[in-house]
């Protein structure tokens, strides 16, 4: 991967659908090589923005750019792939015969074997696509992604419906692809495979982000704890230095500290500062996530 | 990536070009071909039924005779031909319908494939069926004991094969018209009455005075009118030629235009 450009660039990307803004002035950039991953509840307009970036939609503003170029550039020359969440089979096709198929679609493909065998469906290339279960179907189309070798994948969803084993065997294939330098941009609302699989997650809420982090750093901020404590004229800037100490905010006579260290403010608090009424409160990702991605009422 | 391990790292960039034709290609074509001779259903209606309906209706006839001297026989064995030709290429056309609902033709966006070496491929598919049915409705004919001059075999298989051009456009028409899986199901018994105002079923001549004139404004009445003409000696009609045309045009356009308005972004 010598390119320069980001594999990513979403700049203002808004999109309406009647009086209904599923994206709202989104901007993203993904470096090469990233696994991202898309997190937000139903609605949060995932798979719109998925949509645009794929170049299956029109923004209402704001620009896409994949690999420097245009996502139709990018599907056009196999720079882009994408495993979608719904439809896009023919049931009356083979597994074997639908990905033989789209290999003719490109100058130039991974062998239709090796694409087979990468996504866990090469015992099955006979099995006509109607009378395969949702995760192999879902599979196959993992497979169709692989065929360009693309610099990017991009996957919206891609084990919704899927059994606890399904989604196993789906996260195993694409583990097992994996390789230094492809770029894999992924939506999802399951917690556990964003922690498990991204590099980085993007929360959206709304058709915003409202918090874009490595994964380390979202659950930092998930996971800290805030410790509250009474403590007239606070030295902000001291408490700010401590180790683990995210955020310090000042309310009247009260303090109000985000760390990633709770016993160590504490005892600082309690051992070298007149600090009382201590309390210290845990959050944990579940929370953050709710925090982040559920809309504010009244707002 | 902690999680994630490694197993292979490119060493070479992938060929990155366009496809050559547009992704249109014979591979394709095979694949496509071997779909649809799988499919019961479209065998029964373009490639058994037109055969088994010479059989019922056509050799009853044998040992008459047309006006030229000609066996009524043949008369009915290309009808049944050009019959056979347009539900096969219709079939195929309309199977864009099915397509589009099951999200195939979104699907193919995410590649490089164009959107007209699509259409290519399903015209290709079409017509190919489409010689197939005539040459299997010939085959029957033949082996049931109808004799024509070798020129007549030809330029009436010709004839019914280049007509259901005409009719692979409108299955393609109808195919971006209704996103409906079971799409032949409605064109069916279209065709049907079509054929019969096309005199496929019986000579046009035998419907009431009105018909008569209505039928050589429906769309299969060109192609049946030139199809017969080598063998009934009536010369190319200018209005068989004109109903050929006219009708290729408007679904064509028809087509052309659902196609543009299918493939535009949202």
């Amino acid at each position: 991967m010598t390119s320069t450009h980001p594999a990513v660039e979403l700049d203002g990307l808004t999109k309406s659908f009647g009086a209904l803004t599923a994206v709202d002035g989104l901007s993203l950039r993904v470096r090469p090589g990233e696994v991202v991953a898309f997190l937000g509840p139903n609605g949060a307009g995932k798979t719109t923005t998925i949509d645009m970036l794929l170049g299956l939609a029109r923004p209402d503003a704001g620009t896409v750019r994949i690999l420097g170029g245009t996502p139709d550039d990018a599907v056009a020359h196999g720079r882009v792939a994408a495993v979608l969440q719904t439809g896009g089979l023919l049931k009356d096709l083979t597994v074997g015969e639908t990905v033989e198929m789209s290999s003719h679609f490109y100058r130039h493909t991974r062998p239709v074997a090796e694409v087979l065998e990468r996504a866990g469906i090469a015992d099955i290339a006979g099995r006509v696509v109607g009378r395969c279960s949702g995760g192999q179907q879902q599979r196959l189309r993992f497979a169709l992604a692989l065929l360009p070798d693309p610099d990017l994948m991009v996957l919206d969803e891609p084990t919704t419906g899927m059994d606890v084993e399904g989604r196993r065997d789906f996260w195993q294939a694409l583990r097992r692809d994996a390789r230094a330098g492809r770029t894999v941009i992924f939506a999802t609302h399951y917690l556990d495979e964003a922690d498990a699989y991204a590099d980085r997650i993007v929360l959206v809420r709304q058709g915003r982000i409202v918090a874009d982090g490595t994964t380390a750093e979202i659950k930092n901020l998930a996971a800290g704890r805030t410790v509250r404590a009474t403590l007239p004229g606070a030295d902000q800037a001291a408490l700010a230095a401590l180790p683990g100490v995210d955020a310090v905010e000042v309310r009247g006579d009260s303090v109000l500290v985000r760390t990633g260290d709770s016993d160590a403010l504490a005892r600082h608090l309690l051992t070298r500062t007149a600090a009382r009424d201590v309390e210290i409160t845990s959050r944990n990702l579940e929370d953050a996530f709710l925090a982040l991605t559920t809309a504010q009422t009244g707002a | 990536m902690t999680t994630v391990s490694a197993t292979t790292t490119r060493t070479v960039e992938p060929d990155r070009r366009l496809p050559a034709l547009g992704g249109f290609c014979l591979g394709v074509l095979r694949i496509e071909l071997r779909r649809v001779l799988r499919n019961r259903r479209t065998l029964a209606f373009t490639l058994i039924m037109p055969g088994v309906f010479f059989l019922i209706f056509g050799l009853p006839q044998g040992g008459q005779s047309l006006g030229n001297g000609r066996p009524v026989t043949a008369y009915v064995m290309i009808s049944l031909a050009v019959y056979a030709a347009m539900v096969a290429t219709t079939s195929v056309g309309g199977a864009v319908a099915t397509e589009r609902a099951l999200g195939w033709s979104r699907q193919l966006r995410l590649t490089p494939l164009r959107p007209i070496a699509y259409v290519a491929t399903k015209l290709a598919t079409a017509m190919t069926l489409g010689l197939l049915a005539v040459v299997v409705e010939f085959l029957v004919g033949a082996a049931a004991g109808v004799r024509v001059p070798a020129y007549v075999w030809l330029l009436s298989g010709l004839a019914a094969w280049v007509g259901s051009l005409v009719f692979a456009a409108f299955g393609l028409f109808v195919g971006y018209l209704v996103p409906a899986e079971n799409v032949m199901q409605i064109i069916g018994p279209m065709l049907a009455v079509l054929a019969m105002f096309g005199g496929l079923f019986v000579p046009v001549e035998v419907l009431p005075d009105v018909l008569q004139q209505v039928a050589k404004f429906t769309p299969v009445y060109g192609v049946g009118v030139l199809a017969r003409a080598p063998l009934t000696g009536d010369g190319v009609s200018v209005a068989g030629v004109a109903n050929m045309v006219c009708w290729a045009l408007v679904f064509g356009i028809g087509a052309a235009r659902l196609f543009r308005r299918d493939t535009a972004r949202v």
